[in-house]
């Protein structure tokens, strides 16, 4: 039986093509985007229409869990050290150079701040892993209201966005708009998803 | 023989040129399509693309100093919003003798609070209908931004217009006050504020079983 010669053919391809789609989607996706910040919780936020756009810079981001603990960022480096510096001055608890600059590349945290040097201390890799207990914001103690002020010294073109779970208690809500307001800030804004409306 | 033969042995040269082997300019490019995609790959994981939506709120002053300058309302224009557990709103409006009304109970969903808020907000400001036409202009293309801004907030700021008061219980959860406050701009309600609860509302809420 005679075989049918199938003539052989290359099985290089010419991959020039290729390189350039890949190259093109990469260069789309480093201009397009900006690093994910490590957060300390995965925030499930509610969803509303509104359109306005968070600022990508000078913002102070107060985030609220399901477990009604508090967190507090804010963003640019020189801001954080300052804020770190008049804090260890107020309440007393000293941070060595290296601490300072460890919390100037934290973005958020939720530890009240005799508990600050302990987890400046641990690795970025521990710190994920370690519950933070949150931020006290009660009126006996109101280290956030702190936060917020000295920040605001420091920045004072500051925004303030709060970001919250959608299982977060009212109360906790309720007690950290009204540490807002003792501290005059009456103008706000909540962060949430997109959804389209009907 | 005048010819001087540069080479020593001359026996590989026939005489020609001295021509380089051809090379292909060909590249492989597959680890260069390798490389690529491998940063895609990281950039996709480690990025995050679109910047998060917000809303913003202006909360009133905390400390107003006295009656005259609180914000007097006709008791007819102002609905109380409880939001409460379980996902329920309980609403109310002020009779005319200053007594709370009857409470009423709904939820979140399109037909439930939108519905009602949709009409007493009609019924009070009989220009608010505009405001969606408005918004078609601009949507194609018709008027621009602050055009459309001018407009819809100076109907939406009608004197007589609906005014909403939300409280929100301790049971209630962030994202009920979220839906509530996004139902405010679905509705196009312009005046609004957030209050803390009082013991009469509370007392009112044991009544339908949703303290």
């Amino acid at each position: 039986m005679p075989k049918v010669k199938v003539p052989r053919k290359s099985t290089s391809v010419d991959m020039t093509a290729m390189t350039d789609v890949a190259f093109l989607l990469l260069t789309f996706f480093m201009l397009a985007t900006k690093f994910k910040p490590d957060e300390p919780v995965i925030v499930d936020t509610p969803s509303s229409i509104s359109e306005i756009k968070l600022p990508e810079s000078n913002v102070i981001l107060i985030t609220i869990d399901k477990n009604d603990r508090v967190f507090f960022g804010v963003d640019g480096q020189p801001t954080r050290e300052k804020v770190l510096r008049s804090m260890a001055d107020k309440y007393k608890v000293s941070f060595t150079e290296k601490q300072i600059k460890e919390f100037s590349l934290l973005s958020t945290f939720g530890v009240p701040i005799a508990q600050l040097p302990q987890l400046l201390d641990m690795k970025a890799e521990e710190r994920l892993k370690v519950a933070q207990s949150g931020i006290p914001c009660d009126s006996l103690n109101n280290e956030l209201s702190d936060w917020i002020w000295q920040t605001r010294l420091a920045n004072n073109v500051v925004r303030i966005a709060v970001k919250g779970d959608r299982e977060t208690n009212y109360p906790v809500v309720k007690r950290v708009i009204a540490t807002l307001q003792e501290r005059k800030v009456n103008r706000f804004n909540f962060i949430t998803s997109m959804e389209r409306a009907e | 023989m005048a010819e001087i033969e540069g080479g020593g042995g001359g026996g590989k040269h026939k005489g020609g040129k001295n021509r380089g082997k051809k090379l292909s300019t060909r590249v492989d490019f597959t680890p260069m399509v390798d490389l690529g995609f491998l940063l895609i790959t990281f950039f996709m994981l480690t990025t995050s693309m679109n910047k998060p939506q917000t809303m913003e709120i202006n909360m009133p002053d905390k400390d107003v100093k006295t009656e005259e300058e609180k914000t007097k309302v006709k008791a007819s224009q102002a609905v109380t919003l409880l939001l409460t557990k379980d996902d329920k709103v309980v609403y109310y409006f002020m009779q005319q003798n200053g007594e709370p009304g009857t409470p009423m109970i709904t939820d979140y969903s399109p037909g439930g609070i939108r519905a009602t808020l949709i009409k007493e907000n009609k019924a009070r400001n009989p220009n608010i209908d505009s405001v969606a036409i408005y918004k078609q202009q601009l949507n194609m293309g018709q008027i621009d931004e602050p055009t459309y801004k001018a407009h819809a907030s100076q109907i939406k700021s009608f004197k007589d217009g609906l005014i909403v008061v939300i409280k929100a219980t301790d049971k209630s959860k962030y994202k009920n006050m979220i839906d509530i406050l996004d139902e405010m701009l679905i509705c196009n309600i312009g005046r609004y504020a957030v209050v803390d609860i009082s013991d009469i509302e509370l007392e009112m809420l044991k009544t339908v079983n949703l303290e």
